[in-house]
């Protein structure tokens, strides 16, 4: 409840000043525009030098003429196979993984905000990530990962499921009094979210992987991924986008509380059950590729509404866009800090870099979070 | 019943309750309610704390829904028409509520806009001049690039206004509206409740606990107790001593303010 913070009463009596006349009509305000702008364009920069990284070295002059020929192969036609390979189908398919995944997780994790009215909520805190991680786990160890139905992988279903599973025996556990509390329902993510940690280790023990395995599923990882992973995520981020940016307006509204958005004329139920459905699958299909991935969910929505509002239709394309830039330099770093190649889990970077920004929030923005 | 001027056309029900029960599972708070409510009428709805006031704006706004009974809107059940329909028949001023989102005022009041808007439509120009003009009648066109996270609880409240007007409505329904209100900001709120009652012809049914004020613009006054209705009439014939001191099981005294038409309730210690 807001009530009781004691505000002092500040009436002006007659202030009646005409509009301010640079607003009305123009609705989405220049400063959005600005922020989708500067972020696609660090976007483009950091893919472009993130592409020349790597323990191969690959001047920027060969990856620029080998992004030119895959729009006409001529301009890279002696340029020897293996580096091409290198850059194209390893280094390039894996910043377009990384742009995907992170687009993905912090989309998700702004509607999982908006819809649950809850500052900490995302994909991971409420243990949709492990859901569906331990989902995929299952697929794999039962030998379905391969199975293909209607040109659809089963891993990102099977991901899915599992997703869909954790989040609502978390609202379950979170709603225990009726109502659900902000706290109640991260505790209850946590709980579920370590037990399907546990449950994924054992899985894939009983797979006979190795422990490093595990640590990188758990922690996150894009190594290895090719092309076919990036197809793989991405149908289903553009579903679940499309579903989201549907109901852009009523996450809007939501905020208003779930009465003050019905006496609006939203149909609370219906659009909190698409909106949540549709988060689970974007989240479902980026950790079914890439492992667990924290903070990302978390802190990219937070950071765009300091800088531009709270307005989903603005904020969205700008939190999916960050989210992409976040993952993609903490992947970066992620193969690359280590001398000799060797790798860190992603999810590691992201919680290093996560981590501190949201104790500044926690310090410092009590009162624009809420809590 | 108070015909008074026998040949006089009876306008169309806006809002018609009929035994309506309704409350939480395994407990009404309304236990057959009925009453109805004509255009261009302005009521007060009064009563004690849990008497089911709040109920009775869940049930008309198809929040909750009714155990028992049925509740038309302009001639429709109210569970049968659909949620934007409904909100584009009935605006609620609600009670200040949690604001989790740093929205501009101006964003808060264009949510307002909501049911008449499409999925994939921009705002258009109609939308922008209804939105003005909900902002000019509640005087908070200063407030409009302000956070609304940053107001007091009566500026606050005078947005929320501002967006039921948004709605455009034919019936505008307050919950508490102006509870955080001074005295003057409540008067002013009600001034224009009147206005746009005497010359748009909006009906407004104003759920409030401020006998005195209601006392000051309703036409008529509905008194609920324990889930009933424990009087419904215009205010000369409801507003006596002896009502009011079953009502609120306190002595009371009526007095008519000299050179008006108007009464005024004073409850004696």
């Amino acid at each position: 409840m807001a009530g009781g913070r004691g505000n002092i009463e500040s009436e002006h009596v007659d202030g009646r000043s005409p509009l301010p006349h640079s607003s009305p009509v123009s609705r989405i305000p220049s400063r959005a525009v600005l922020c989708w702008g500067s972020l696609l364009l660090t976007i483009v920069l950091a893919a472009f030098l993130t592409s020349g990284i790597g323990s191969f070295e690959t001047p920027y002059k060969t990856v620029w003429r080998l992004l030119l020929s895959l729009l006409s192969p001529a301009a890279a036609a002696d340029i020897d196979d293996t580096v091409r390979y290198i850059v194209i189908h390893v280094r390039v398919a894996r910043v377009c993984l990384a742009l995907t995944v992170g687009a993905a997780l912090a989309l998700a994790g702004a509607v999982y905000q908006g819809v649950l009215l809850n500052p900490l909520a995302d994909p991971f805190t409420l243990g949709v990530s492990t859901g569906a991680a331990f989902g995929a786990s299952l697929a794999i160890l039962l030998g379905w990962g391969g199975i293909h139905f209607l040109g659809i992988s089963a891993l990102p279903v099977a991901a899915f499921a599992g997703a869909v599973g954790a989040l609502y025996l978390v609202y379950l556990l979170g709603r225990m009094d009726g109502r659900i509390h902000a706290t109640t329902l991260v505790l209850a993510g946590i709980i579920v979210s370590t037990f399907l940690s546990a449950w994924i280790s054992l899985l894939k023990s009983l797979n006979e992987d190795s422990v490093s395995t595990i640590v990188f599923w758990i922690m996150g990882s894009l190594s290895g991924k090719s092309w076919s992973h990036v197809m793989l995520v991405i149908p289903y981020l553009l579903a679940g986008g499309l579903i989201i940016a549907c109901f852009s307006r009523e996450l809007d509204l939501l905020s208003l509380g779930d009465v003050q958005a019905q006496q609006l004329g939203v149909d609370v139920q219906r659009v909190r059950f698409r909106l949540l459905l549709a988060a689970s699958l974007v989240t479902a299909a980026a950790v079914a590729v890439s492992g667990i991935i924290g903070f990302v969910g978390l802190v990219v929505p937070h950071l765009v509404r300091l800088s531009i509002g709270p307005g989903h239709r603005r904020l969205l394309p700008a939190v999916a866009l960050l989210g992409g830039l976040l993952v993609l330099v903490s992947d970066t770093l992620a193969r690359s800090l280590l001398p000799g190649g060797q790798e860190v889990p992603v999810g590691v970077v992201t919680a290093i870099l996560g981590g501190p920004f949201f104790c500044y929030l926690l310090l410092h923005r009590k009162k624009y979070l809420q809590l | 019943m108070l015909s008074a001027s026998a040949p006089q056309e009876i306008p169309p029900a806006v809002i018609q309750v009929e035994d309506v029960h309704c409350g939480y599972p395994g407990r009404d708070v309304l236990k057959g309610v009925s009453f109805t409510v004509r255009r261009g009428e302005f009521v007060g709805v009064l009563g004690p704390n849990g008497a089911g006031k709040t109920t009775l704006v869940l049930a008309l706004s198809g929040v909750v829904p009714a155990r028992k009974g049925s509740i038309e809107i302009l001639g429709t059940p109210v569970d049968r028409l659909k949620h934007k329909d409904r909100a584009r028949r009935m605006a609620v001023v609600a009670q200040d509520g949690e604001l989790r989102f740093p929205f501009s005022c101006m964003d808060i009041v264009r949510m307002g806009r909501y049911p008449h808007q499409g999925r994939w439509q921009l705002d258009t120009l109609r939308d922008e001049e209804a939105v003005e003009r909900a902002m000019d009648i509640t005087d908070t066109v200063m407030f409009a690039q302000r956070l609304i996270t940053a107001l007091s609880g009566g500026e606050r409240q005078r947005v929320i206004m501002a967006r039921a007007l948004a709605q455009e409505t034919p019936v505008l329904l307050l919950d508490e509206a102006t509870s955080a209100m001074d005295i003057h900001r409540k008067l002013q709120v009600f001034r224009v409740l009147d206005r746009m009652n005497r010359h748009e012809g909006i009906t407004v049914i104003a759920v409030m606990h401020d006998v005195n004020l209601a006392a000051l613009f309703c036409r008529r006054m509905l008194f609920l107790k324990e889930g009933w209705l424990a009087a419904d009439g215009p205010v000369d014939s409801v507003l006596t001593s002896e009502l009011l001191e079953k009502i609120y099981e306190t002595p009371v005294m009526v007095q008519a303010i000299s050179g008006t038409d108007k009464k005024q309730v004073v409850f004696l210690p």
